[in-house]
C-alpha cells in the first residue's frame, strides 16, 4: 500500500464524470490522473498518485525534513560522543532511557 | 547477394482480407505471394521461387552462424515498430551475437482469417525496410492461414544465416575475471512501448520500442580488432536476465552498479508508475558486451562515437569471486544485493 | 525523478546508518507495517544498514497476501463466466486459491484482463455494454478512496454492467490483532505512510497510548525508512509512545478529508478475514446499502464450495513478523515463486517474495 508515485501537474481540466483532472509527468512520461481528491492542487504542483488518482499534494517545505533531521542527528551524536568521552558511557541516553 | 528492392504500391485490393484460402496452397496463394511478399524482397535467390533458396558461395574456410526465432507480440503495431520490425532485427540481432555478418533471412508467416490485407501489406514493409537497414536479403518464405480465433494476426519464424567475422569465439565460455561489462544504449523501452498501448496503462506521450539492428555496432567493435568475449541481446526479461544467463554459463560472478545503467526519463518515470524494474524490462535494439579490461575504454568511446550507441555505458565488471552464476548489484542507495532470474514476467503492480 | 531520486542518495543513507549505530544502545524490534516498505528495504538493503540489534520484522501491509482464499476462489469462479470481463490490478493474478491462479483461469479462457486503476475497469464497461465488468477491490484505506470513486463514477454513468467484488481491509485493526498475540516482540511501527496520507494519524493515537509502543507516519524511499527507523528508536531509547509523522511532505494528521469523504459515501466498515491471520472485527470495508447493487457478490449468487488453505503454509506467522521468510521450512521447498502454497511468495511486495528474488543466496550463505 503502495506504490504512491510523485508527478508534476502539467495541466489540468474536466474529464469522466465532471471530475477534475490532470496531465501529471513522472521523470518522462506524462500520464492522465484524476485531481478530485486534490483540489488545491495547481500547475507546477506536485502530487503522490497511486492507481491513477492523487492523493496528496506533496509540500515543498517539508520536503527538506529528511536532511533536516539527519543533520540534528548528526549534532546529537557529536554531542553523545563528546559526553561519552568526559563520562566514559556511550551512545545517546535521554530522559526516561534504557 | 542483393537486398531486396521495393516495387511501390504494392497492388492489393482494397480492404481485402485473409482468407483460409491465402494459405491453400493453389492460386490464392500465388497471387499472395506474387502481390505481397515477392514485390517487397525482390532478389535473385528469392525470384527462383524454387522449393529451397541456392546462395552464393561463401569464401574458403568461413564459419557459418544459423539462428531462429518466432516472433509473437500483441498489439500487432506500437510505437516504434510492429512485428514484422521485430523478426527481422530479432534474428540479425541473435547472428551478430554469435560475432556474425547476417545475410539472410527466412520468414514463416502464420495468418490469422480475417486479418486485413492493408494491415499484412504493412507488416511486410516494415519488414523489408528493416531487411534493407540491416544489411539482410530474404530469401526464403512460407506461408499459413490458420482459422479465425486461431492465432494474434500474425505470427512469424524467422531463421538466419550469416558468416562469423570474429576471430576468437564469442560466447559465454569466453568471459573472463576483469571483464568490463558494457551495455549498447538505454534498457527498457520495448517492454514499455509495448505494455503502455494496452488497456489503460497509456501514457500521453507514447514511449517508442527500441527496436533496431544492433549488427552494425557490434560488428565494429569486432572489426576494430577489440578482444570482445561475448555479445548478448537482452530481450524479454530485460539486462538483469542476459547477465544471470551469462553469469551461468560462463561460471562467473557479475557485479553491476544500477546507478550506471543507461535509462531514460520516460521509461524510469513509466517504471516508477506501473512498479517495475527497468532491469527487468524488455530490450529489442541493445546489446551488452564483455570486453576484456584492456580494451574497455577503447570500445565505450567506440560506441559512444556512433549515433545508434551513443549513450552506451560501463556498467560492471565481472568480478573474482567463488559464487558462480551470481549477479550482484549495488544500488543507487548504495546498498548492495543480489540482482537474480524473476519467476515469470514482471506485472504493473500497485502495492 | 524530482522528490523521488533526492531520497535514495547513497551518501546521506550511510551518514543515517552512522547515526544509528551511534544513538542504539540495546537491542531493539520495529514493524514495518506496509509491504511496499518491506520491498524497499529488502530492495535497497537498508535492513543490512541498521545497528546489530535492531531487527525490522515484515508485517501484514500487503492486501495481496491477505485477500481471503474464499474471495479468491471466489474471483476464480466469476472469471470463469462467459459473460464477465474480470478486471484486476496485476499483483493479484499470480496468487493461489484452492487450486488455480487468475493466470491459470486465463489460459483457460476466461477474460482476466489487468488495468492499472479501477476507473479503468469503469471505462471497459462503458465500452462493451454487453458484458459484465467486475473488478477486484483489494487494497488497504490507500486504495479504497479509488475503488470508492470507481463506484460513483458508474453510478454517475448510470452504468448497469460494472460491479466490485470487495475485499477491502483497514490497518489498525490488523495492529491491534498483532500486538494482542502474545508471542509479539514488535516494540514500535512504521505505519503506512500512503494508508496514511488517506486516513491521518488519529486511529493510531489510542494504539500507541494503550499498547505503549511508537508509531511512526513513514515514507517508502530509502531515506524515509532510514528517518522512519531513527525517530522510532529515538522514541525507544527515550522512552516515550507518541504517534509521529515522518512523511512530512505527504502526510497530514488530518488526512485527505476529501478522499475520505468518497470512501465513506460507499462503503462501511464490516468484519473481514485475513489470509493468515483469520477472522478480525471491523478490520474490512464493504459497499454499504447505498451501493448493494453494485456488490459482484449480489449480483452473481454464488453457490461457495470450501475454500482451503495449504497446511504448510506459514504465510500467517510471516505476516505477524513471527516468522522470517528463510526460517519457514517451505522456504525454496515446496514453496517456489513457481508453484507457492500462498500469497506472500508471489505477491511483488510479499515478504517471502522479497526475499526469495534479493536475498535467497545470501540466505544459503553465499556472499552477497
Amino acid at each position: 500500500m503502495c506504490l504512491g508515485i510523485p508527478g508534476e501537474v502539467l495541466e489540468t481540466h474536466d474529464g469522466a464524470g465532471g471530475m477534475r483532472y490532470g496531465t501529471v509527468r513522472f521523470g518522462g512520461a506524462s500520464r492522465e490522473v484524476c485531481l478530485e481528491f486534490v483540489p488545491d492542487a495547481v500547475v507546477g504542483d506536485f502530487v503522490i498518485v497511486h492507481v491513477g488518482l492523487a492523493l496528496s499534494r506533496i509540500s515543498p517545505e517539508d520536503a527538506a525534513e529528511v536532511f533536516g533531521y539527519l543533520e540534528e542527528m548528526e549534532t546529537l551524536s557529536d554531542l553523545g560522543a563528546e559526553m561519552g568521552e568526559a563520562t566514559g558511557g556511550s551512545g545517546i541516553a535521554g530522559p526516561g532511557g534504557p | 547477394m542483393m537486398a531486396g528492392e521495393l516495387v511501390c504500391p504494392v497492388p492489393l485490393p482494397p480492404g481485402g482480407r485473409v482468407l483460409l484460402g491465402h494459405g491453400g496452397g493453389g492460386r490464392l496463394t500465388r497471387d499472395l505471394v506474387e502481390q505481397v511478399f515477392l514485390p517487397a524482397f525482390r532478389n535473385d535467390a528469392l525470384a527462383v521461387l524454387h522449393d529451397a533458396a541456392v546462395l552464393d558461395a561463401l569464401p574458403a574456410g568461413a564459419r557459418l552462424a544459423f539462428t531462429t526465432d518466432a516472433f509473437v507480440v500483441r498489439p500487432m503495431f506500437f510505437p516504434g515498430g510492429d512485428v514484422g520490425t521485430l523478426a527481422v532485427n530479432g534474428t540479425v540481432n541473435d547472428l551478430a551475437m554469435a560475432g556474425a555478418r547476417p545475410l539472410y533471412l527466412s520468414l514463416g508467416f502464420i495468418l490469422e482469417e480475417g486479418l486485413p490485407l492493408d494491415d499484412l501489406a504493412r507488416v511486410v514493409e516494415s519488414i523489408r525496410r528493416s531487411a534493407v537497414a540491416a544489411g539482410v536479403a530474404v530469401v526464403a518464405g512460407d506461408t499459413k492461414v490458420v482459422e479465425r480465433g486461431r492465432g494474434d494476426g500474425i505470427y512469424i519464424t524467422s531463421a538466419g544465416v550469416g558468416v562469423v567475422v570474429a576471430r576468437s569465439p564469442v560466447a559465454p565460455a569466453a568471459v573472463r575475471e576483469g571483464d568490463a561489462v558494457i551495455v549498447s544504449g538505454p534498457v527498457g523501452q520495448h517492454g514499455i512501448a509495448v505494455l503502455a498501448v494496452r488497456d489503460g496503462l497509456a501514457f500521453t506521450t507514447p514511449i517508442a520500442s527500441d527496436c533496431a539492428s544492433v549488427a552494425a555496432p557490434a560488428l565494429a567493435l569486432l572489426d576494430a580488432g577489440l578482444a570482445v568475449h561475448c555479445l548478448r541481446d537482452p530481450t524479454r526479461g530485460g539486462l538483469a536476465t542476459v547477465l544471470n544467463e551469462i553469469a551461468a554459463g560462463a561460471g562467473c560472478e557479475i557485479a553491476v552498479h544500477e546507478r550506471a545503467v543507461p535509462v531514460t526519463d520516460e521509461v524510469a518515470g513509466a517504471c516508477e508508475v506501473l512498479g517495475l524494474d527497468p532491469l527487468y524490462v524488455a530490450c529489442e535494439g541493445r546489446f551488452v558486451a564483455f570486453v576484456a579490461p584492456g580494451d574497455a575504454d577503447r570500445a565505450l568511446a567506440l560506441l559512444k562515437a556512433r549515433p545508434d550507441t551513443a549513450h552506451a555505458a560501463r556498467i560492471g565488471t565481472v568480478r573474482p569471486g567463488r559464487s558462480p552464476g551470481l549477479v550482484t548489484l549495488t544500488t543507487v542507495a548504495g546498498g548492495e544485493r543480489v540482482l537474480d532470474l524473476l519467476s515469470g514476467e514482471q506485472l504493473p503492480r500497485i502495492c | 525523478m524530482k522528490y523521488l531520486d533526492e531520497y535514495r542518495d547513497g551518501g546521506a543513507a550511510q551518514r543515517y546508518a552512522e547515526t544509528l549505530r551511534a544513538l542504539v544502545t540495546r537491542p531493539w524490534t520495529l514493524m514495518e507495517v506496509c509491504g511496499g516498505q518491506t520491498h524497499s528495504i529488502v530492495r535497497y538493503g537498508i535492513d543490512e544498514m541498521l545497528p546489530p540489534g535492531v531487527t525490522l520484522v515484515h508485517g501484514p501491509g500487503c492486501p495481496v497476501c491477505v485477500t481471503p482464499v474464499a474471495a479468491l476462489d471466489r474471483a476464480f469462479r466469476l472469471a470463469r463466466r462467459p459473460e464477465v470481463i474480470f478486471t484486476s490490478f496485476g499483483d493479484m493474478l499470480r496468487v493461489p486459491g484452492s487450486r488455480d491462479d487468475l493466470l491459470h483461469v486465463r489460459a483457460e479462457g476466461g477474460d482476466v484482463r489487468v488495468v492499472y486503476s479501477p476507473l479503468d475497469a469503469v471505462a471497459i464497461a462503458e465500452r462493451e455494454p454487453g458484458r459484465e465488468v467486475v473488478f477486484f477491490a483489494v487494497g488497504f484505506e490507500t486504495t479504497a478512496p479509488a475503488n470508492a470513486m470507481a463506484v460513483r463514477l458508474a453510478a454517475r454513468k448510470g452504468l448497469r454492467n460494472f460491479s466490485l467484488l470487495v475485499a477491502q481491509v483497514r490497518v489498525p485493526p490488523a495492529l491491534e490483532a498483532i500486538l494482542a498475540e502474545p508471542a509479539c516482540r514488535v516494540q514500535g511501527f512504521l505505519a503506512a505512510g500512503h494508508v496514511c496520507a488517506v486516513m491521518g494519524t488519529a486511529e493510531y493515537e489510542p494504539l500507541a497510548r494503550r499498547h505503549g509502543v511508537p508509531v511512526v507516519v513513514t515514507g517508502f524511499e530509502p531515506l524515509d525508512l532510514l528517518q522512519g527507523t531513527a525517530m522510532a528508536l529515538r522514541q525507544l531509547e527515550e522512552g516515550r509512545c507518541e504517534v509521529e509523522i515522518q512523511y512530512a511532505r505527504v502526510v497530514r494528521p488530518e488526512g485527505n478529508a476529501a478522499a475520505r469523504r468518497a470512501i465513506e459515501e460507499v462503503f462501511e466498515v464490516t468484519d473481514r478475514g485475513w489470509r493468515g491471520l483469520g477472522d478480525i472485527p471491523r478490520s474490512g470495508l464493504g459497499l454499504n446499502a447505498r451501493y448493494a447493487a453494485f456488490d459482484a457478490e449480489r449480483r452473481f449468487p454464488d453457490a461457495a464450495p470450501p475454500s482451503r488453505e495449504d497446511p504448510e503454509c506459514r504465510a500467517g506467522l510471516v505476516l505477524q513478523g513471527r516468522l522470517r521468510p528463510q526460517e519457514c521450512p517451505a522456504f525454496g521447498a515446496r514453496c517456489t515463486p513457481e508453484h507457492p502454497l500462498g500469497a506472500p511468495m508471489v505477491s511483488s511486495e510479499g515478504a517471502c517474495a522479497a526475499y526469495w528474488l534479493y536475498r535467497r543466496r545470501a540466505a544459503a550463505g553465499r556472499v552477497a
